[in-house]
């Protein structure tokens, strides 16, 4: 309790664990599940900060960060190809043009000398939240420009269509320097909330809030977004919730499951297919912005295949497509292999270096098999995945 | 005869006005009208005609390698009903099988005015059968087990993609993520086919290289008896059952010749190129490009769509930044899907 930060920390972990909390809670009244919710997340958080080294708790923290931000993108396509059967291999795509998006719109262009490191279309110093929005918007719209031409075509076209866009996205923000620094990293994108963090506190904010998170330092800034990434994470989990289970979340499954009989039944399967391929891009813009916001500097490495696409097919296969509790949890379970490995392959180092002196530092390759097997393991043996998709999903529950 | 009603005739003109602008022809006339203006922008840009001459060449050379992967692509697709994502990369694994092969048999001078010599050869007729019994082993291990289960074709394809990321990471462990050569600063002899139009001669054998391939998996599907059979399977693969066709064992032939022929492609393209692990990844897309084009399924599509496929990379670099070859052929796959979807040599709705 001697941590200034204490009090600080443990409120800005319970917001994580309260949300989580709320969902996974079932029964009782909503009065008491909140309830019970809040003063569960509220012991918990105080539990890990007391309990865990501070190494381990803000590991803990980025690790939950980086899951969240995933989250978010394997919801998107869980929309996509759990819910509507749409196969989109170019996620990395959307992901790149919602963290770009967000950044051209939040950063401020630079002028004098910076002008000469740092070129881009143009940059609207505009707040967080618009940023947010700005990368589902832009999301969207390629979802839109892409789906025009390929959703009407067979399932293994818009695979390729997907390949092509993720691929054509990635050349052009590696190449064009004009537009958001060619293969230069776009730098310093700002961060929501930080003001909180620094000594200064936030203009905008009541006294007593800057007060309260006066002691958190710049390196504690996790602590906040993590926060704030839960949140979005939250109401996309809410709102998708509440999109499948309406009549327009039945129309989807239908078209996925059998599309001659869903038009046969006067639903135009071409419109709900493109609305489906819109809804999930624009999710993944947003987990897009969430990411470019948390790393500050992004550039065309940061949307490569494996990182922008494959790595959250493996999320929502192992999760359960066609189940959103299940697209969080396997983003989560995965990025936890994906990091755990990581720590596993820097302790089997002398190992690797007694078979050949080159492998240590090929270590990253391994877990990249590693996750391959894995996909090949969930599509061989477990195609349903962790949670498989409930049968029923449109009774009312409580 | 009474005279059908005008509203009916007018639907019946509309769908004959929807079927002409989808047919082959309108097909072909898209791509002559691509070819129309890239003369005409190429004269606004002052690119000489040379140049695009040259660039074209380039491509039809280019375009042997891309057939070798476009053939095993779309002979998997109609055997199989899948689309191989993993294709790519079993060219990037014939390609550093090459290199493994070339290390392991003495070097001989170069040969016929090439920049390689005898090992070069031998190695591809080594790493060809090797390559297919690859591809064959992924398949019992994987494929197999989805069509036992009779998996939907999407759920072969997502197996492909996790085939294609789990091969190309052992390629990164093994060898590395730099790029390399199978001669390093070795000659590169060039020789001239027109005036001012010079070729290496390498790229002249890769071509030779891919004709004689093309020519022999030509006449193995047409004159052999494997090759009717996955004739067969690719146009009614339950009637061929019926019809006793031994499937599983054309199944093993078509991975042995497609993966045979992704060997020999990657071989080719790397020696005319380079050896990098992402090539394969990136040529899945040209490569895709080039067998939607042509009507998947269709072997005489695929070489179509893989030659014009070449053209278009190679003729891009003249107006773009040469990065986007590979995008430049998918952005006239999507043109072309608008006109007409089921590709060149596909059936007419």
């Amino acid at each position: 309790m001697s941590d200034p930060t204490f009090f600080a920390r443990s409120a800005l972990l319970a917001v994580p664990l309260y949300l989580l909390l709320v969902v996974v809670l079932r029964g009782t009244s909503a009065i008491l599940k909140h309830a019970i919710a809040v003063v569960a997340a509220l012991a918990l958080a105080v539990a890990l900060v007391l309990m865990l080294p501070p190494g381990s708790l803000s590991y803990f923290t980025t690790f939950l960060l980086m899951g969240s931000v995933y989250a978010v993108l394997t919801l998107g396509l869980n929309v996509q190809w759990g819910y509507t059967g749409l196969f989109n291999i170019g996620i990395a795509a959307f992901f790149a043009i919602g963290a770009f998006t967000s950044a051209l719109v939040t950063t401020v262009e630079p002028t004098g000398s910076m002008a000469a490191f740092t070129q881009q279309l143009f940059g609207l110093g505009a707040p967080f939240w618009v940023g947010l929005l700005a990368a589902g918007l832009a999301s969207g719209l390629l979802a839109l420009i892409v789906g025009g031409p390929t959703l009407r075509l067979r399932g293994d076209y818009l695979a390729i269509a997907t390949i092509g866009i993720g691929e054509l996205v990635r050349l052009v923000f590696q190449n064009e320097r004009w537009l958001a620094n060619g293969p230069q990293p776009l730098r310093g994108l700002p961060q929501p909330l930080s003001c909180l963090a620094s000594s200064e506190g936030c203009s905008y904010l009541p006294g007593f809030v800057n007060a309260f998170f006066e002691p958190l330092s710049p390196r504690e800034y996790p602590y906040i977004y993590v926060a704030i990434v839960a949140i979005v994470l939250f109401l996309v989990y809410v709102g998708l919730e509440r999109a499948i289970r309406s009549p327009w979340g039945r129309v989807l499954r239908a078209v996925r499951e059998d599309e001659d009989s869903a038009a046969m039944s006067g639903k135009n399967v071409a419109a709900f297919r493109m609305q489906a391929f819109v809804v999930g891009a624009v999710i993944m813009g947003i987990g897009g912005s969430l990411y470019a916001h948390y790393v500050v500097a992004i550039d065309y490495g940061h949307f490569d295949p494996l990182y922008g696409t494959f790595l959250i097919w493996v999320m929502l296969m192992l999760g359960g497509s066609g189940n959103n509790r299940g697209a969080v949890l396997g983003a989560l379970l995965v990025w936890a292999i994906w990091t755990g490995a990581s720590f596993a392959i820097d302790a089997l180092r002398p190992t690797l270096a007694s078979i050949s002196p080159e492998l240590p530092q090929r270590g990253p390759y391994v877990r990249f098999l590693l996750i391959s097997l894995l996909m090949l393991f969930i599509v061989l043996y477990r195609p349903r995945g962790v949670l498989p998709e409930e049968k029923v999903v449109s009774l009312a529950r409580d | 005869m009474t005279e059908a009603p005008t509203i009916s005739r007018g639907r019946a003109f509309r769908r004959a006005a929807s079927h002409a602008l989808s047919s082959r022809w309108s097909l072909l006339a898209l791509l002559g009208l691509l070819a129309v203006l890239v003369i005409v922008f190429g004269a606004l840009e002052g690119i000489p005609a040379s140049r695009l001459l040259g660039l074209t060449v380039r491509g039809i050379l280019l375009g042997g390698a891309l057939a070798l992967g476009a053939l095993g692509i779309t002979l998997v697709f109609g055997v199989l009903k899948m689309a191989n994502f993993a294709h790519g990369d079993y060219m990037t694994t014939g390609a550093y099988l090459g290199l493994v092969v070339m290390a392991l048999i003495p070097a001989s001078a170069p040969i016929l005015g090439l920049g390689f010599g005898y090992e070069f050869v031998i190695a591809l007729l080594i790493v060809m059968p090797l390559t297919g019994l690859v591809a064959y082993g992924l398949d019992r291990v994987t494929f197999r087990r989805l069509r036992k289960r009779r998996a939907a074709p999407i759920m072969m394809a997502m197996a492909a993609l996790g085939l294609a990321f789990g091969v190309r990471s052992i390629i990164y462990m093994v060898f590395g993520a730099d790029f390399t050569f199978y001669y390093q600063g070795g000659p590169r002899p060039i020789v001239e086919l027109l005036p001012g139009l010079r070729v290496r001669t390498d790229q002249l054998f890769i071509l030779a290289a891919a004709v004689v391939l093309i020519f022999l998996v030509y006449l193995l599907l047409e004159r052999t008896k494997i090759g009717k059979a996955m004739r067969a399977m690719a146009d009614n693969s339950d009637l061929a059952r019926i019809s006793g066709i031994a499937t599983e064992r054309v199944v093993f032939w078509t991975w042995l010749i497609s993966g045979g022929l992704a060997g020999a492609g990657g071989m080719l393209y790397a020696l005319d190129v380079q050896l990098r692990p992402e090539m394969g990844w990136w040529l899945l897309l040209p490569l895709f490009a080039a067998v939607i084009l042509g009507s998947i399924g269709n072997v005489y599509g695929a070489l179509f769509g893989a030659f014009t496929m070449g053209i278009v990379w190679q003729v891009s670099s003249a107006f773009v930044n040469p990065a986007y070859g590979p995008a430049a052929a998918f952005v006239v796959m999507i043109l072309a899907l608008l006109v007409r979807p089921q590709g060149l040599m596909g059936r007419d709705k």
